[in-house]
């Protein structure tokens, strides 16, 4: 074979060996998402059962119980931080896409969103401890719900600020014209066409704090029992998960399975779904 | 986050107030004219109001920090930084082995995590067909979905039995007599840790690395695979030059995450306040150390060290993004061009 024969063949060789490579990395990704989703799966669905979803914890050491507690106080952090958040991400969207645009001011709370997006939430956590749990002296739910809040709060920015943008200012000129308000261009034309892309985005907002643990530890904290005072420590889910796999009874560590398939679950459920109503937006 | 679509916006024109008989009129008209005015003063006042909160919020978190920490920053002065003693019953603090965690476990994901990630790009934009790409695609973002706790959990139960039973065994048989691989297989570790990081921050990097591939102007492909070039090649000198500084951004992107992910690092990273060569050895990061101990600090100067570490985290996580964003954002601007 001659000298470019063989030059052809090695070139060939690299081809096929790079494009395998990426193929497997490809592989790879998929196969740690499948392992890990069949563990949760597995031993989750092994250690769920009604008393989990009905039952407060048993004392510690004992079998049995439920972590009905937890559930409810993942639910009510979560619901407080979308009331705080949302609302006003959603403002500071439309400032960016409505009013600030192009200016100084838009472009540093751009790149301040951006930075907070991926600001360690441990941080938040020490934030909102040394801010709203150290002065009125105790965790809180509260404190909890503001530390997702505040995590929240970028991505809704981003996201609503994303979605506004989609709606062609022809439209947004069209109601002008008319002679109504721009306030109400804003609220009746220009969010009515970006609802759902906004919806979609605090959906995929609150799945993300709903699985957020750092944030918690020294905010909301831990609570064996039934809370319904936002200035008590309140129990959540992942908080739980973090202290019962920690912990040396094996009865916990079925709990804690347990509590990380329900976790999971809703976060995925909330991903895809969300994923779906995209994609049919997109056809 | 949703992806970008072109979707046509319905115009809603039914909502537009009605005319009414009492809407006429000069006097009518000028009191709608007024309130109109209120209405858009209050409504942009409040748009502002919360645009500027988020600059604000960021000031109030550095303020904090810096005063919570300052009875720590006054004590040990730069010491904090280059002691390795963390001792709470001797109320001596040292930060070195929590920076040094954080910054091995965050550069042991990176080196894993490259690689693969840009493979993955390619895969998916180079050689999947559509109907194979939609779902790889999604499915590697959803890695990035699964909260964090989960991998920790997962990492300590399931995966780092495996590590100390076939995996850290292997390492320390083959490569032992390099000083990183020696030490016994434990399963927790700086690797163990470095590599779940990988994990986590690849569907980061992967997709930030796709989405940048996609921009590459076809003229540039074609024009490699018209003098014969072959796919690798046209990736190789072609797609990956052509996007350089957007890939060097999405792997700072991926590096911020690592820095700052905690729950994860602390199930799996041994939480060991000490500096060891070995990558198997438990250590400890800024995270672990902060989520381990912060409950349990009831001094006021051991408190105020640990938020210390948290000032240091969100400051090194705060330029690395910064840098991070500046050459993202100077990519696509490029890519505009065309």
């Amino acid at each position: 074979m001659d000298a470019a024969g063989a030059r052809f063949i090695k070139r060939k060789l690299a081809n096929y060996g790079a494009l395998a490579l990426s193929a497997a990395s490809a592989a790879f990704g998929i196969f740690f998402l499948f392992w890990i989703l069949k563990d949760v799966l597995v031993l989750g669905f092994s250690a769920i059962n009604l008393d989990f979803f009905t039952r407060l914890p048993a004392p510690a050491g004992m079998e049995g119980g439920g972590l009905v507690n937890a559930i409810a106080g993942t639910f009510l952090i979560t619901a407080l931080a979308t009331v705080i958040g949302v609302p006003a991400g959603i403002m500071a969207g439309t400032y960016l896409s409505e009013y600030g645009r192009k200016s100084r001011m838009a472009s540093v709370v751009r790149f301040v969103s951006d930075i907070l997006v991926s600001a360690p939430s441990i941080v938040v956590g020490v934030f909102v401890y040394a801010l709203l749990v150290k002065p009125f002296g105790g965790f809180s739910a509260i404190a909890g719900a503001v530390a997702l809040a505040i995590i929240m709060l970028p991505v809704v920015i981003r996201t609503a600020e994303e979605m506004l943008k989609l709606v062609p200012d022809a439209t947004r000129e069209a109601a002008l014209a008319l002679g109504a308000p721009h306030w109400k261009v804003t609220v009746h034309v220009v969010y009515r066409g970006a609802v759902r892309g906004i919806v979609t985005g605090v959906m995929l907002a609150v799945a993300r704090v709903s699985g957020e643990t750092a944030p918690l530890l020294f905010t909301s904290f831990n609570n064996s029992f039934w809370n319904f005072s936002l200035t008590e420590p309140t129990a959540t889910l992942t908080v739980t998960i973090f202290n019962y796999a920690m912990g040396p009874y094996e009865d916990w560590h079925q709990k804690a399975w347990a509590a990380a398939l329900l976790i999971t679950a809703i976060v995925l459920l909330v991903n895809i779904i969300s994923r779906i109503i995209v994609r049919g937006k997109a056809e | 986050m949703p992806e970008k679509t072109d979707e046509k916006v319905r115009m809603p024109l039914r909502d537009m107030p009605e005319k009414r008989a009492s809407d006429s009129g000069p006097v009518a008209a000028a009191r709608r004219y007024a309130s109109a005015r209120a209405g858009d003063a209050v409504f942009k006042g409040a748009a502002w109001f919360f645009a500027a909160s988020v600059i604000a919020l960021m000031l109030l978190i550095f303020a904090v920090l810096l005063k919570e920490s300052w009875l720590s920053i006054k004590t040990f002065g730069l010491g904090f930084i280059t002691s390795s003693t963390w001792d709470p019953v001797a109320l001596e603090f040292g930060a070195l082995p929590s920076i040094y965690g954080t910054l091995v476990s965050s550069a042991i994901a990176i080196i894993i995590a490259l690689p693969i990630s840009v493979g993955i790009a390619i895969f998916l934009t180079e050689m999947a067909p559509k109907r194979v790409s939609g779902p790889v695609g999604s499915a590697i973002e959803l890695l990035a979905s699964i909260p964090s706790i989960i991998y920790g959990m997962w990492g300590l139960f399931v995966f780092a039995p495996v590590l100390s039973e076939y995996v850290e065994p292997f390492l320390i048989d083959h490569l032992g007599f390099i000083p990183l691989f020696s030490g016994a297989p434990l399963g927790i570790g700086m690797l163990p840790a470095g590599f779940i990081l990988a994990i986590m921050i690849i569907p980061f990097i992967s997709s930030v690395t796709r989405d940048i591939f996609r921009m590459v102007p076809p003229m540039l492909k074609e024009s490699g695979y018209g003098v014969g070039a072959t796919k690798w090649e046209v990736i190789r000198k072609i797609v990956i030059p052509y996007t350089r500084s957007g890939i060097i951004g999405a792997v700072i992107l991926g590096l911020g995450r690592a820095l700052g992910e905690t729950m994860a690092v602390t199930f799996l990273i041994g939480n060991a306040q000490n500096i060891s060569i070995s990558l198997l050895d438990p250590a400890t990061s800024i995270s672990a150390t902060l989520a381990n101990e912060f409950t349990e600090a009831f001094e006021d100067l051991y408190l105020s060290s640990l938020v210390e570490l948290g000032l240091i985290l969100f400051l090194i996580t705060f330029v690395v993004l910064a840098i991070a964003k500046l050459l993202i954002a100077r990519f696509s601007y490029q890519g505009g061009k065309f």
